[in-house]
């Protein structure tokens, strides 16, 4: 099956960073898909119109022509009956990624991930080496089913691993790390950072992966350690700018890139030189991760800190569609700017 | 002698379904087998030695044993695959599952398919070709469907089996995962155990449908209905729909009409269900009692043969059963492992001399 699909001319829209030029974060996750989908053809996808269509982001142009009906899957509309499709499948050897159309949508599967693919290692059921991903998050007027941020659902789920890049070079390197991985991963792709133009850049013209499991240091610091992920990571670092000029503050960014497992040495290792913590997040502030991420500072660095930790999160609600209603909903770049500036000022 | 007519001795009627006499007596085993493990596994948990639930497919035996029987059965990894649901023990002996596995699986212990982490007929080997269920019920339908798949993406002429009750019918993910296979033209058979009860809920509470066969044309899916304590109609019904799988045909779903004799698990007192009703499949309607007849009756096998087999069984599980006891526990630590790839997980760090937070 994987001979039909080399002969045809790969298409210039995947071809960006073979030709030297920048790529959206889009565009560098729809590479990397593409790259795994040629290297190894135990490699498939399926999703909600993902074929003829594209996807409903066009994440998958293309790849219907190139690679065929057997390894583009278009599904029936059926969270449950896809995923749980792509668990068997790769019990027999195959490495399914599955796209939700709109990561919301994740919930349908929620039984299907937590009780069986997340516990089929663990039972003796052998790996299940899969990919879950989708668009994610907020700040896009898409209201309570187009916006949501579900990773805590998951956080908590022992046996998944979960994955939210920030730019272009970290989801395709992270896509390609996730569709090796042995474990399955949730694949979030905050669909603000899509296409922004800010975030394109030019990847290195070679076979990369990001590993899972490791945060990155955004931006450097000493006066205060902000760990955050997503599309947050850029408005901590607007934030970080406005704090540097106006109040002279040294702010550190930890991107966590990966949420599960959880990068712990990275961030004890900031809260220990910089002696203050503030952790952003885009998802609601009740069980979000910023509670597990504090608790874990509490357990490993208490003595470091100078001031109480502190959480910008979204507002414990539904999200809300009106602009006035979720501008006030969702963390913005105001909020990290006065939330520091209090924590700095303890 | 060459001349003489026919005498009175009729000779035996041709064994249905192109069966040979070795397989009818191949089933007959696994049948008896199956209640046999079960009788002597009812025995050892009166004895609190099977750790948990014990579930009985009492008087289902003869349809789980016969549909399997219709798949490609190899142990190389190279076969047909099953899913089977609690009440398929007979499946799973069918198509490799070890009476020594079981009764290993139902003790907890270290050595067991599932090293302690899972309970009863909930195991899985590929080679051998069955994947084992897990308790929200209608979710291997889905992944059998992937299973399929695969067999189709990569061309293999495989075909899978999926069970499902007459109580999961009702699931979404029994509807996505049919559904998903049938526009797929997946190679699998999808067999509605109708045993008449989902734990204590009666089949009139489970659907509006005349009939689960019903159910396959909302699917574009073939369908078929066979009694369930005949093992042969079920081995033909399997078998037509495993070969219609086999050679393209997509997906069969079958309803397979059977009764529950015992309770949910063996704490049930059943005090929902009728005794006389049970009474009268137990002494009229036993698959086991009705197999025996035919083989003995169209002069297929003898009553000592089967004797001979019944003794063999008896012998295996004590033997079985004697080997699984000395199996020990596993050992606490086990716990901690195969969560994900890599090492395992962090223990408690208040167990540790000293306590140490920094371990947790």
């Amino acid at each position: 099956m994987a001979n039909a699909t080399l002969s045809k001319q790969k298409p210039d829209h995947v071809r960006l960073t073979e030709q030297g030029k920048p790529v959206t974060l889009l565009e560098a996750i729809r590479e990397g898909l593409w790259e795994e989908m040629e290297r190894d053809p135990s490699v498939f996808l399926m999703g909600e119109d993902i074929g003829v269509y594209g996807g409903a982001f066009k994440m998958t142009e293309g790849m219907l022509d190139a690679f065929g009906g057997l390894r583009v899957v278009d599904t029936p509309i059926s969270e449950i009956g896809f995923t749980g499709a792509a668990a068997g499948a790769a019990h027999m050897g195959m490495r399914p990624v599955v796209e939700m159309q709109f990561i919301d949508f994740i919930a349908c599967a929620y039984d299907m991930i937590t009780n069986y693919v997340a516990t089929s290692r663990y039972r003796g059921s052998g790996p299940v080496p899969m990919v879950i991903r989708g668009p994610s998050g907020g700040y896009v007027r898409g209201g309570p089913f187009h916006s949501q941020n579900p990773e805590a659902a998951f956080f908590h789920t022992p046996g998944l691993k979960i994955v939210y890049p920030a730019t272009a070079y970290d989801a395709k390197g992270l896509i390609k790390a996730a569709i090796r991985d042995d474990d399955p991963v949730l694949f979030f792709e905050h669909k603000w950072l899509y296409r922004r133009p800010q975030l394109r850049e030019v990847l290195p013209n070679e076979d990369y992966i990001v590993p899972i499991g490791k945060a990155r240091t955004h931006r450097e610091g000493k006066d205060l350690t902000i760990v955050t992920y997503a599309a947050m990571v850029h408005k901590c670092a607007e934030a970080a700018e406005v704090l540097e000029k106006e109040d002279g503050l040294s702010v550190e960014i930890i991107d966590l890139r990966t949420l599960l497992p959880l990068d712990e040495d990275a961030i004890v290792e900031s809260v220990k030189k910089t002696n203050r913590l503030l952790i952003v997040h885009e998802d609601t502030r009740t069980g979000g991760i910023a509670g597990e991420i504090a608790m874990r500072v509490s357990e490993k660095a208490f003595e470091w800190l100078d001031a109480p930790i502190q959480r910008v999160t979204a507002i414990d609600a539904p999200i809300p569609y009106s602009p006035p209603l979720e501008d006030y909903f969702l963390p913005q770049t105001d909020d990290v700017v006065k939330a520091a500036r209090w924590l700095a000022k303890y | 002698m060459a001349n003489r007519t026919p005498t009175k001795r009729t000779a035996a009627p041709a064994i249905p379904h192109g069966l040979s006499r070795e397989e009818l007596l191949e089933l007959y085993r696994l049948v008896r087998l199956t209640r046999s493990l079960e009788e002597k596994l009812e025995i050892l948990f009166k004895q609190s030695k099977v750790i948990g639930g014990l579930f009985r497919s009492l008087g289902q035996e003869g349809e789980s044993v016969a549909s399997a029987f219709a798949l490609r059965r190899r142990d190389d990894g190279t076969g047909d695959m099953l899913s089977p649901l609690i009440r398929n023990l007979g499946s799973m002996i069918t198509i490799g599952a070890t009476p020594g596995e079981v009764v290993r699986q139902y003790m907890a212990k270290a050595d067991s398919p599932a090293r302690g982490k899972e309970l009863n007929i909930h195991f899985t080997d590929y080679q051998r070709g069955f994947i084992g269920q897990i308790s929200p019920l209608g979710d291997l339908v889905p992944v059998m469907a992937g299973v399929t798949l695969t067999f189709k993406q990569r061309g293999e002429d495989r075909v899978g089996m999926v069970y499902i009750g007459d109580g999961a019918t009702s699931t979404g993910a029994f509807h996505e995962g049919i559904n998903f296979a049938a526009v797929q033209k997946c190679p699998l058979v999808v067999i509605v155990e109708n045993n008449g009860w989902a734990y204590s809920t009666p089949t009139r509470m489970q659907t509006a449908a005349k009939s689960f066969a019903d159910k396959a044309a909302g699917y574009g899916a073939a369908a078929d209905r066979v009694d369930g304590n005949d093992m042969l109609a079920v081995y033909g019904a399997a078998k037509t729909a495993v070969d219609r799988a086999r050679s393209g045909g997509g997906v069969t779903l079958i309803q397979v009409d059977t009764y529950r004799r015992r309770g949910h698990a063996q704490h049930d007192s059943q005090s929902y269900m009728d005794p006389a009703e049970i009474d009268r499949w137990a002494t009229g309607n036993d698959p086991i009692d009705r197999y025996v007849a035919a083989l003995t009756g169209n002069g297929w096998a003898k009553a000592d043969e089967l004797a001979a087999i019944d003794a063999r069984i008896d012998r295996e599980l004590d033997e079985a059963i004697a080997d699984a006891e000395k199996s020990p526990l596993p050992d606490e630590q086990e716990a901690r492992t195969d969560v994900v790839s890599g090492g395992p997980v962090p223990g408690h760090w208040y167990r540790m001399d000293p306590p140490d937070p920094r371990m947790a």
